[in-house]
């Protein structure tokens, strides 16, 4: 089977910084790296961290940043080759046979309604099929069952599709793949050695601090500061779940909203819960910052 | 540079990091595109082509630092010459503090570089001069840096606690690099396959729970719900690809109207699937405490799983301790369990006897066909009366009684362990010495 070539998107880890900036996706120099190593190399990205880090944005953004079409693959438990891959029309085809009511015989009946009118793609075909540049967004991985993540290696290391009724298709032109993982349960060997693997963590906090003044619009300085290093004490400890890089957003922009010019204790501890969703996890928080005695 | 990545391929798989030929492969492949002058760059591209796991970064990196170490500076040995004094120490940490302070990261790696340099020297002819971590850590009260943020800061507390994390994690920073630069110097002496057999930490799921350091203690207990998320994921896709039970009529022709009444497809009635009733009960005495409390959290983290799971600690009597585990935060359970069980009857040394015989004076009338017993200790009875009779009596009540043992199989049965003598009554006793046997056990009782 012929593989398509691969034609690398960026001509240096600089553009991938650039580009992605541009469309609003803040990378830090490693991110960028493999990114461009994945482009080179026709490799998918299989992206690993806590939600929230902006695994899913990344492929989102990369599409963005490149004009190229997105399909998305959301998964969950019970996806099967039927919403990954392609499914047979079966109404069309009991259709398609009442209609010839005997008049055409089997080999050309069979022949028929196995083809192209009678097929539907789903995602991975689509991407494969495509004749114009697609970043395919296979997301939350973990979700799939065994079985079904089995069949997305024929695509991941060959790029093609078989279909046992008409044959192998074979992708136009290499989307760009990019799997994104919760870390809920280990992924099978023969998918992590097709891919490159990017753990996404929690920002350093210069690149936090360059998210939050990126995207709250109208945020001080100062105040993006103190909002960082608050989130990355409160990551510091023990939590059922820690406050991600949507949070933290949702925070600042809660506290731009509300004109917050200084976070004074009363301040943090009334808006607290915006950052840290559970009880107790709210509870430590506040003791953590010895926020208790000023909860209102 | 082939060779070199050859020869780090083969320190990491010593370490445990399973590299395939097909990584190494798309290793050298991704070379030819990145340059290699550029150290973060590089590091970058051989971690994505390389690892595939996050549990292996953190072995990746300190191996990455030994094998592709930056050149030392060439006037390095020029200004360690003279003698450290007193002022040296103190006007280093100054520097020290005020590079935490300001937050600023790479400061913090340069003062680790220089203080080995400085403090960190030990002269050792004829072989000339060695250097060591632990020099430097006694030279520099690094503990005393944090005393100075509390004096420091006064008024707003917020701002302390702010100020004391920053300090802690360019402690750890600091540490870390200092860590990294003795490793540099001795693998520049003598290769860095020497130092990295000496570095390496085992992986978190593989620690031995007896013996563990607290460094490794806390990362575990960052684990344990991640853990048992992976352990109930894995557990429900395992019940679901069990097979069916019998035909669900209803909803098969139901499905059947799409496809104009033709039966294209069966569809079964789900299994319901067996969740056993746990009764947990746990030797708390210093030398298994640690095991114990890992265990109770991680079955804790999993109670989803079991229809009931009642919790039991002894040392030479038994207690509930259920209740603590009421609120969903058992970190902070486990932590009181010594507290407020009532455990210790006569002194602080295990009696299983006495435990086991007052569990079933106590609670043996509830234990019933549908409950799973399970016993953690290492049966180390300080030669008291084993009872092993109450075992036998459990089992014949409860579905299954098994015992999980934290010592290495060899040990049992010598010194006052008297394994054996339990280990007849029971369904199985497990060696369980690491996360990874604990949830392989658990896995195999859901």
């Amino acid at each position: 089977m012929p593989m398509p070539p691969i034609e690398p998107r960026f001509d240096s880890i600089e553009q991938v910084t650039e580009r992605l900036r541009s469309a609003g996706y803040l990378t830090d120099r490693s991110i960028a790296t493999v990114v461009y190593v994945a482009d080179h190399l026709g490799k998918p990205l299989l992206v690993e961290g806590p939600a929230g880090v902006g695994k899913t944005e990344l492929a989102k953004t990369l599409a963005a940043a490149l004009g190229f079409e997105l399909i998305r693959l959301q998964c969950y438990e019970g996806v099967d080759e039927t919403k990954t891959l392609y499914e047979w029309n079966y109404k069309k085809q009991l259709l398609r046979i009442q209609a010839s009511e005997g008049r055409s015989s089997w080999d050309e009946l069979s022949d028929d309604i196995f083809s192209e009118p009678f097929l539907l793609e789903r995602p991975v075909l689509k991407a494969i099929r495509s004749v114009r540049p697609t970043v395919l967004l296979i997301d939350e991985v973990d979700k799939l069952d065994l079985e079904a993540e089995a069949l997305l290696l024929e695509v991941l290391s060959d790029w093609q599709v078989t279909i046992p009724e008409m044959g192998t298709v074979s992708a136009a032109r290499m989307p760009f793949v990019v799997l994104t993982s919760n870390n809920s349960r280990e992924l099978s060997e023969a998918l992590k050695r097709r891919c490159l693997y990017l753990y996404l963590d929690y920002p350093d906090a210069e690149r936090e601090r360059a998210i939050v003044l990126e995207r709250v619009p109208g945020i001080e300085r100062g105040l993006a500061e103190r909002i960082v290093e608050i989130v990355r004490s409160i990551r510091g400890i023990e939590l059922k779940k820690a406050p991600s890089i949507a949070e933290t957003l949702d925070w600042a922009r809660t506290l731009v909203h509300l004109q917050v010019r200084d976070l004074d204790p009363e301040t943090i501890s009334a808006t607290l819960s915006v950052l840290v969703k559970f009880q107790t996890d709210l509870d430590r928080a506040a003791d953590h910052l010895k926020l208790s005695g000023t909860r209102p | 540079m082939i060779g070199q990545v050859l020869t780090f391929t083969a320190a990491l798989r010593r370490a445990g990091v399973p590299v395939g030929t097909s990584e190494n492969l798309d290793a050298l492949r991704s070379l030819e595109h990145v340059d290699l002058q550029e150290r973060e760059t590089f590091r970058a591209a051989l971690a994505a082509t390389m690892i595939k796991s996050d549990a292996h970064r953190p072995t990746f990196d300190v191996l990455f630092d030994l094998y592709f170490a930056p050149l030392a500076s060439a006037d390095e040995a020029e200004q360690e010459r003279s003698e450290p004094s007193a002022d040296d120490a103190e006007r280093f940490l100054g520097e020290l503090f005020g590079a935490m302070a300001g937050g600023d990261g790479r400061a913090v790696d340069e003062l680790a570089r220089r203080a080995i340099g400085t403090f960190g020297r030990v002269e050792n002819s004829p072989s000339g001069s060695m250097y060591f971590q632990y020099p430097v850590l006694r030279a520099l009260d690094l503990d005393a840096l944090l005393s100075r943020v509390d004096e420091e800061t006064d008024g707003r507390s917020v701002e302390r606690q702010l100020k004391r994390d920053r300090i802690v994690e360019a402690i750890g920073r600091f540490r870390a690099g200092v860590a990294r630069e003795v490793g540099r110097r001795v693998a520049d002496r003598k290769g860095p396959d020497h130092v990295a057999r000496h570095t390496v930490r085992a992986l978190p799921q593989d620690v031995d729970l007896l013996t563990a350091m607290s460094a490794d203690i806390s990362e575990l207990r960052r684990a344990v719900r991640p853990l048992a998320r992976k352990l109930a994921a894995r557990v429900a896709m395992k019940r679901k690809r069990a097979h069916g039970g019998r035909l669900d009529v209803r909803r098969t022709v139901r499905h059947s109207l799409s496809t104009g009444g033709v039966l294209m497809d069966v569809h079964l009635r789900k299994r319901v699937p067996h969740r056993p009733e746990l009764f947990i009960l746990c030797d708390v005495s210093d030398s298994v405490a640690r095991f114990a409390r890992f265990s109770l959290m991680l079955v804790h983290a999993l109670s989803a799983q079991f229809t009931k799971v009642r919790s039991f600690v002894f040392v030479d009597t038994i207690d509930e301790v259920t209740r603590l585990f009421d609120h969903e935060d058992f970190m902070t359970a486990v932590d009181r369990i010594n507290d407020e069980a009532d455990v210790v009857w006569l002194d602080r040394h295990s009696d299983y006897g006495v435990s086991l015989e007052r569990f079933l004076e106590r609670y043996g009338r509830e234990i019933t066909p549908r409950s799973t017993i399970l016993i953690l200790g290492d049966a180390r009875n300080n030669n008291r009366i084993s009872n092993a009779w109450v075992v036998k009596e459990l089992r014949s009540r409860a579905r299954k009684v098994y015992w999980l043992n934290p010592e290495a199989r060899s040990f049992w049965d010598t010194g006052d362990s008297i394994a054996s003598e339990y280990a007849r009554y029971t369904d199985a006793m497990v060696e369980v010495r690491s996360v990874k046997q604990l949830e392989r056990f658990i896995e195999r009782i859901l």
